[in-house]
């Protein structure tokens, strides 16, 4: 125990601070914002490999690392499509999980927000359409905003997130913050 | 008949160290077979290929240092082969997927589709007919488990789309109480024809394909399927792109290690354990940037050499982040090593004895825990591994702590591996050309990933075609093996007991 917590306190703090401003865009503190007043709580995403090659997988992995502390901005990954306002899908859309992805997003609540993620996600990637393959995302459920990158860094999959939450706002209209203030799902907005 | 026989007979194979191969008759098939079965060897891949109309069945074996590749040729269309479960039991899965994808069946009793679910009917067949299937009207398919039935006997079904961050495939888990009493795994959720689309690209660049089989593994593809381009075509890799090969393909180890031994440590409950350890891992993806420009090195293996180098400054970065790694990955053993809960979850869960271990031929890291002390770094090295002395890191509990405690041991062994190739790194080019391989050369590939033996075959087409690829993951081995080792134990255990594992679905399914 004492082992535990000397390596804790020699490590200290990782988390980094927001990229400088001129790094374009600010993503860390712009994205709590967003999401505040968007959600009034933290925004819950739901994780779906509909084929891919498990490169994204890692760098999703990789946000929850002490460096960019995803929970940290008020973001969490959930078990369940049903407390998901996100989605997060990854690779070409096999055909064998075609159905699983559309049950999948049936099963999740508004604002039902659909990032894809990867040059896979975006475009069918190298593994294109074929017979086992629907190729892109957006050839099987209606993606509001596409990542490209193989794999795309933890930064660009943080920016497609806020990116997602600035669409939601003009095309769904989210739940008023009281509806869900005890943290359960949203209700069909 | 003895195995040095038949290696009498066979001829030199292209590709990887220490492969022969041969061609046999339908009567000598299961023979070679089964006396490299009484030398204690261990089936790599089965595979079919078709050349002129006619189906081809091979399978690769590794018996000792030395390689085989046999070669059935089938001489009439429909017929079928003998089966190889008796021998090798991991050959199941493999004979089932060879009839979806290539329409071959063998005599072994389980006909039930495996990489087939619904998406074509079984009259197509993805590497051979070459228009579009027939468009099918049911979107999923009844696949037939196996019941298991008593007082109290219920099933969990998990999956495909799992909990966590992981890829997708089912578990059906018959359970009494807690009390695991069966697990069969249903996999091919992510089947994404693979195999069919390396026959629509060039030869001399499908290793970008290779490298997205299984993206954790990317540098094991992509060199095991230069290796088989490279032996065919004839090419001397320059020595320095060698040396490099081997500097990414231990940075992948370490990474997939570090991100694993986090997740262990997760899994059990220790959650200051996947803090302590993603830290180190994105260190190491920000060192890899840093000197090489990326974090991932998906595309960094390419025919001919490398496509990265790293200059002194960034040997430099990555020399002083690996000898960070080594100690503080010590000094976090130790706490793992001294936690009690943490002790008490890994300790004789999920065991799988060294005898059961080479009778189903668990492979890789996971067969290294459980005695089976094979890695082709030192058993068959390609350069630079010839002249790189490796500690072959091994234990005979096989359970969860053993996985773990191989991983420790591994990541160790990488760092020092790492400072020595970047110390030694001789100069010149990284790259050099390479020619189109003679059309119809079969050439193969073998590189020990850090999950085990990734292997790759190789068949030239005309005018710089594919005429097939098939690539294979040690996973296809493991897999069966991860249903005997969860058997009695606690349905809590299983997630940390398949994490231990942490096999590859990509890889599998292609």
């Amino acid at each position: 125990m004492l082992k535990t917590l000397r390596q804790i306190a020699i490590i200290g703090i990782a988390t980094e601070p927001p990229p400088k401003p001129d790094d374009g865009l600010s993503v860390r503190e712009a994205l709590q914002e967003r999401i505040r007043t968007l959600l009034g709580r933290a925004l819950c995403i739901r994780h779906v490999d509909a084929g891919s090659c498990n490169g994204c997988e890692l760098e999703i992995h990789a946000l929850n690392n002490p460096f960019y502390n995803l929970e940290g901005l008020g973001i969490r990954f959930v078990a369940s499509p049903r407390h998901a306002d996100l989605l997060l899908v990854t690779g070409p859309v096999s055909k064998h999980m075609e159905a699983a992805l559309l049950r999948t997003y049936e099963a999740t609540p508004a604002p039902k927000l659909v990032v894809a993620l990867g040059d896979c996600g975006c475009t069918g990637g190298v593994f294109g359409e074929s017979y086992a393959s629907r190729g892109r995302v957006s050839n099987v459920i209606p993606v509001d905003v596409a990542v490209p990158g193989c794999p795309p860094t933890p930064t660009r999959i943080l920016q497609g997130i806020l990116t997602a939450l600035g669409h939601s706002s003009g095309r769904k209209a989210p739940n008023p913050p009281s509806a869900h203030a005890g943290g359960t799902e949203l209700l069909p907005g | 008949m003895p195995l040095s026989a038949w290696s009498a007979r066979s001829q030199w194979q292209p590709g990887a160290p220490g492969l022969r191969s041969l061609t046999v008759t339908a009567g000598e098939w299961r023979a070679v077979m089964e006396d490299v079965r009484a030398a204690g060897g261990r089936l790599v891949a089965l595979w079919a290929s078709r050349e002129d109309r006619l189906d081809t069945v091979r399978a690769a074996a590794l018996a000792g240092t030395q390689g085989l590749i046999v070669s059935l040729p089938l001489e009439g269309l429909g017929e079928s082969y003998a089966g190889l479960e008796d021998l090798f039991p991991a050959a199941t899965r493999m004979q089932r997927a060879v009839r979806d994808l290539s329409g071959v069946s063998c005599t072994d009793p389980d006909a039930r589709p495996w990489l087939r679910h619904a998406a074509w009917p079984e009259s197509y067949r993805p590497l051979v007919d070459t228009s579009l299937p027939p468009n099918v009207a049911a979107p999923l398919d009844r696949y037939q488990f196996i019941r298991v039935e008593g007082v109290g006997v219920h099933e969990i079904a998990v999956g495909p789309v799992h909990a966590g961050t992981i890829e997708p495939g089912h578990f059906r888990l018959s359970v009494v109480g807690e009390k695991l009493l069966k697990l069969e795994e249903r996999l091919g959720y992510v089947h994404k024809g693979i195999e069919q689309r390396f026959t629509q690209l060039p030869i001399l660049e499908a290793h970008a394909l290779a490298a997205r089989i299984s993206g954790d593994s990317a540098v094991a593809y992509s060199w095991a399927y230069a290796q088989a381009l490279e032996g065919m075509a004839g090419t001397e890799v320059p020595t320095r792109a060698a040396w490099l090969r081997a500097l990414c393909l231990e940075l992948e180890r370490l990474a997939n290690h570090l991100g694993d031994l986090g997740a262990l440590g997760n899994d059990a409950g220790f959650a200051f354990g996947l803090t302590q350890f993603l830290r180190l891992k994105e260190l190491l993806l920000r060192a890899t940037q840093s000197s090489l420009g990326v974090r991932y090195l998906m595309d960094a293996i390419v025919p001919g050499g490398t496509s990265c180098d790293v200059d002194a400054i960034g040997s430099g970065r990555l020399g002083e982040c690996v000898r960070g790694l080594a100690r503080e990955t010590a000094a976090l053993r130790v706490i793992y090593e001294e936690h009690n809960g943490l002790r008490d979850r890994f300790s004789g869960a999920g065991t799988v004895t060294p005898e059961l271990a080479a009778r189903l031929g668990l492979t890789g890291l996971a067969g290294r825990a459980s005695g089976q002390a094979f890695d082709l770094r030192s058993d068959m090295p390609c350069a630079p591994y010839t002249e790189l002395p490796l500690v072959k890191c091994s234990r005979r509990e096989g359970d969860v702590a053993a996985r773990v405690a191989v991983r420790f041991d591994e990541v160790q062994e990488s760092c020092r591996l790492i400072e020595e190739i970047l110390t030694r790194l001789p100069p010149g080019p990284h790259l050099g050309p390479v020619d189109l391989p003679p059309v119809g050369m079969v050439g193969a590939g073998l590189i020990e990933g850090w999950r085990g033996p990734v292997f790759v075959a190789l068949e030239a087409g005309e005018a710089g075609t594919i005429r097939r690829c098939h690539p294979h993951d040690p996973s296809w081995q493991n897999w069966p093996v991860l249903e005997h080792a969860v058997i009695d134990n606690i349905v809590p255990d299983f997630p940390l007991i398949n994490k231990s594992f942490n096999l590859s679905y990509s890889g599998h399914d292609l």
